[in-house]
Order: structure tokens, then C-alpha cells, then sequence
């Protein structure tokens, strides 16, 4: 039971990263993205290779997990970025398709479906981080270090020009602010602190293969942001905590087995549908972000 | 600043042509004209919302024409908006912090690698943010969202957010539109206080009575050119003018 917890707490500690990460785009700056899960698996995988083929060790693969996230955000953001309005929701909804495809398809490099195996475990000062006990501290570790980050971004004058833009673009403009180049630069940060939390799952996991980065994990990812409350840096950590707790709370009820998996499924979608229609503004929403 | 036969065609319709006039500084000049004058394109020329057809923009020597409206602020020259363009979910104190420079708190490098400078760049502008708002009589709903503001303190509030960025030149975009005779004389001296203040202003207003009380010159624009410029009073009184102003 406790190693199951821990296994818990390790997955809240990589989904907070997702999450938190993906607020500062769809919360903070208002620009909603389909690809996060294309990001996350960009990180597992640049990590993975870099460990698997180069020998570098997990610091060094997060390191280079952040920056081929940062690339990929900024190779599709910085021309659909310039044009105002939702151009980026069909950008990204692309970056995912054509990362997936490259998952799949680049055998050579990815393994296509039958993915990577045999990842190294994380070693820090010397310590194998070889169980789910000791990967609690580092996934958590990780978690409060993405949120900080994050505080630090949003609660500062560029976080406050981050909501103009979100609210007024034009406003944002005629004050002095370059509009274009704040919505690259926090596409490029969430992205790369995105690929982060890909990383941490790789050498957690030890095995990846693409199903772990399909559009469901996008929209899985961006449920945790709305339902735990765009507007609240801690929105997306409580929705990261109670979006994996009920599939595992489901799996105590006394369903017969036969039917067992689609109706924690049907069980699971209607709880989100009833917290929607509950809270529609997020558990952490309607409370005013970070005010002067 | 120096407008200079500038042109702005969409599709076949010309809004403004070949438009030449000079906003001396330190006076408030006034724009004028009737509906579809063109009065609203040339404020989006001169600040980098629209692009030109053709002429020049000049300002202390340098070109306006082809920047952006964040390169235009950049060299002293803002606006307001006739709808206003608040940031309503954001409080009033925010409104003004956003005018205020901030340019190492809005570098994630310098966040990051400087916080005692941030900190104290932060520190400054919010004492820069409350000494406008106390010029603004404002004060008092710093901390009060934007949206929850009457009317006409959401026109002081969008001066304020202009006033606080440092630049010279101010275009301000009908400042007593929808306002009642009140609340007129609050924004009125406040448009005067700005001159005082060391800056130019550039206003669109349909008021004519308030044109004549508030400009030291005006700039008569009717079907996308300049008609006539001088002082108030002579613009205002001129029949031909008025007739065209009127429809009468």
C-alpha cells in the first residue's frame, strides 16, 4: 500500500509539472495549447536518447529534455504567434500530430511502438534513485521547483503583462509592451518546463513508447489546468492531485470484473462532467489572480 | 511631430488623403470633423495600428511610419481608445503598473539573475503608479478591479494609464464621449493639467464647445483631408466649417 501511494505521489508530482507548466500559457497568457503532451514526450524521449546513446546522466538529460521542448515551442510559435487570435490552437494541435508521427515512425531513433527500454534510474549524490520511495522526493522536489519558477514568472511585472495580453492585446500594445515577443518567450518557458516533467516520467517509468503522448494526454493534461482553475497558480496542482486520485479511488468500488473497466471510465467522465457543472470557473477558480 | 501627406485607402474608399498638419508641443491640438472624417485612422497611423499608403510620420527625427505601436510608445508617443480598452479584471493600480517602465521585471533573464534590482524597480514604479493616481484622484481605488469603476473615473483611469509611460506626445480618443455635464468638469482640467505637465496632446472630440474651451489649435479633417487649421475659435465660428460639421 505505501509503495502505491508513493507511486501516486510521483505521478502528482510529474502531472503538477505538466499542469502548472501548461497554466502559464492557457491561465496566465491565454494561449491554449493542444500539444503539451507532444512536449512532455519530446523530454522523455531527448532524455532517454541522451542517456540511452551518449551515456549522460539524468541531470544532464533534463538540461537537454528543456531545451529540445523550448526548440519545438518556439519552432511552431514564433510564426503562428505573430498573428493574433487562435492561430495557436491549430499550430499546436499540428506539433502534436507531427511529433506522434515522428514517435512512431522514426524507428531508427524512437523504436516506433515498441518504444525505449532499459532507461537509467536517476542517480543523485550518488544515490540510485531506484524506488518509488526515494522518487517521491525528486518528483516532488521537481514539482516545487517548476511551481516556484512559475511564481516567480507570474507574480512579477512580466507575469503582469502576461494577463494584458491575455485580456487586451491591443491595450498591451499601445502601452509599449511587444506583445509577439512576451507570448514566444512564455511559450518557450511553459514548453520547456513542460519537457521536464517528460524526463522525470522517462527515468521513472524506465520504458517509454509513444501512447503515453497521444492528444488524449493533452486534453488529459489541460483538465487538470480547468478544473483545478486557470486563474490560480495552485489551481492545476489541486487538479493534478484529485484528477489521479479518482481513477484510484474507483478501483475500490465492488464492480464485477467484467464490467469493471468501462464503468470506472463511464464513472470517472461523469465525475468530471458533475465537477464542471459544480465549479464551472476550477475548485481554485473565480478568485482573483495575484493583485497588486 | 510632423504628419506629412499621409494616405490610408481600404479597398476603393480613401479615409485619409494626403493629411499634413503639425502638433506643436506643449499645446493641445484639437482634431476635428464629422463622422468618417478619418480622425480615428490617423491616430491608428501615427501609433503603428495601421499601416500607411504612403506619406510620413516625424517625430524629434525619426520616421513613425512602419513601427510597431510597442516601437511607437517606445519613442514617446501613446494613445487612448474611444472604447476605452481597460484592463477590467485587473486592478486600477495594475492598469497604471502596466504604463510604468518595468524593464527589468519583464526580462526573465533579470528576474531571475537580479531580484534585489528587480525588487527595487518594482518598489519605484509602484510609488510612480500611486504619485499618477493621486494626480488622477484615483488613489482611493488602487486596489479596486478596473471593471468596478464608474465611467468616467474608467476615462481618468485610461488617461493615467497613458500618463504614467513617460511619453511626450498623448492621443487621446474622445476623453468626454459619453460623459454628463458632472463629469465633465473633471476630465476637462484634467486634459489642461496634462499641457501643464510638459506633455503634448493630440485629442479627437466632437464637442465643440469643448474643442474651443480645451485646444490651443485645430486641425479641421473632412473626407480624409485636412480642411482648414488654426485657432479654436476661428474653426469653430467659421460657417463653411460648420455647415460641413452640422450637416447644415
Amino acid at each position: 500500500m505505501a509503495a502505491y501511494v508513493a507511486h501516486y505521489l510521483v505521478m502528482v508530482g510529474i502531472y503538477t509539472i505538466l499542469a502548472v507548466s501548461l497554466n502559464l500559457l492557457v491561465g496566465y497568457a491565454g494561449i491554449f495549447s493542444l500539444a503539451h503532451a507532444a512536449i512532455y514526450g519530446i523530454g522523455a524521449y531527448a532524455s532517454a536518447l541522451v542517456a540511452l546513446k551518449l551515456g549522460l546522466g539524468f541531470w544532464g538529460g533534463l538540461v537537454v529534455a528543456a531545451v529540445a521542448g523550448a526548440c519545438a515551442a518556439a519552432l511552431v510559435g514564433i510564426p503562428s504567434l505573430r498573428v493574433a487570435g487562435d492561430y495557436y490552437i491549430v499550430a499546436s494541435f499540428g506539433l502534436q500530430v507531427v511529433i506522434l508521427t515522428v514517435f512512431m515512425n522514426w524507428t531508427d531513433l524512437t523504436n516506433g511502438h515498441a518504444g525505449l527500454v532499459g532507461i537509467p534510474r536517476p542517480r543523485v549524490f550518488g544515490l540510485v534513485i531506484d524506488n518509488p520511495f526515494k522518487y517521491v522526493v525528486l518528483s516532488l522536489a521537481l514539482a516545487a521547483l517548476t511551481y516556484a519558477v512559475c511564481r516567480r514568472l507570474t507574480g512579477s511585472a512580466f507575469g503582469r503583462t502576461l494577463r494584458a495580453v491575455r485580456e487586451d492585446e491591443i491595450a498591451a500594445q499601445a502601452t509599449g509592451k511587444n506583445v509577439v515577443l512576451v507570448k514566444i518567450v512564455i511559450t518557450t518557458i511553459s514548453s520547456a518546463l513542460g519537457a521536464l516533467g517528460g524526463s522525470l516520467y522517462a527515468h521513472y517509468i524506465t520504458y517509454i513508447n509513444p501512447s503515453s503522448f497521444t492528444l488524449d494526454e493533452s486534453i488529459f493534461i489541460a483538465s487538470l489546468v480547468i478544473l483545478g482553475g486557470t486563474e490560480r497558480l495552485a489551481g492545476p496542482v489541486v487538479g493534478a492531485f484529485i484528477l489521479l486520485a479518482v481513477p484510484e479511488a474507483l478501483k475500490f468500488l465492488a464492480i464485477p470484473d467484467t464490467v469493471a473497466a468501462p464503468t470506472r471510465q463511464i464513472l470517472y467522465g461523469s465525475l468530471l462532467i458533475l465537477f464542471m457543472f459544480v465549479r464551472p470557473e476550477g475548485i481554485l477558480g473565480r478568485a482573483r489572480v495575484k493583485s497588486a | 511631430m510632423t504628419i506629412e501627406k499621409v494616405s490610408k485607402a481600404f479597398g476603393g474608399i480613401h479615409a485619409v488623403e494626403e493629411c499634413s498638419f503639425d502638433v506643436p508641443p506643449g499645446l493641445i491640438t484639437g482634431l476635428i470633423g464629422p463622422n468618417g472624417a478619418g480622425k480615428t485612422t490617423v491616430f491608428n497611423m501615427i501609433t503603428g495600428f495601421l499601416r500607411a499608403d504612403g506619406g510620413s510620420i516625424r517625430y524629434k527625427g525619426e520616421e513613425l511610419l512602419g513601427l510597431a505601436p510597442h516601437q511607437v510608445e517606445a519613442r514617446g508617443v501613446v494613445r487612448t481608445f474611444q472604447h476605452l480598452r481597460l484592463w477590467g479584471k485587473m486592478t486600477v493600480l495594475e492598469n497604471v503598473l502596466l504604463g510604468c517602465r518595468t524593464p527589468l521585471g519583464e526580462n526573465v533573464l533579470t528576474l531571475f539573475l537580479r531580484p534585489g534590482r528587480v525588487r527595487a524597480e518594482e518598489t519605484a514604479a509602484r510609488e510612480r503608479a500611486m504619485e499618477v493616481l493621486r494626480f488622477f484622484a484615483l488613489a482611493g481605488r488602487a486596489h479596486e478591479l478596473a471593471e468596478d469603476l464608474a465611467y468616467p473615473e474608467q476615462k481618468l483611469l485610461s488617461m493615467a494609464r497613458i500618463f504614467a509611460t513617460d511619453a511626450e506626445i498623448l492621443l487621446l480618443d474622445e476623453p468626454t464621449s459619453g460623459l454628463d455635464t458632472d463629469s465633465l468638469q473633471k476630465i476637462v482640467p484634467m486634459v489642461r493639467r496634462l499641457v501643464e505637465h510638459g506633455k503634448t496632446v493630440l485629442l479627437i472630440e466632437h464637442n465643440m464647445e469643448l474643442i474651443s474651451q480645451l485646444s490651443d489649435e485645430v486641425v479641421f479633417l473632412h473626407q480624409g483631408r485636412v480642411m482648414a487649421r488654426g485657432r479654436a475659435e476661428q474653426i469653430t465660428r467659421d460657417p463653411a466649417l460648420t455647415e460641413i460639421y452640422f450637416g447644415a
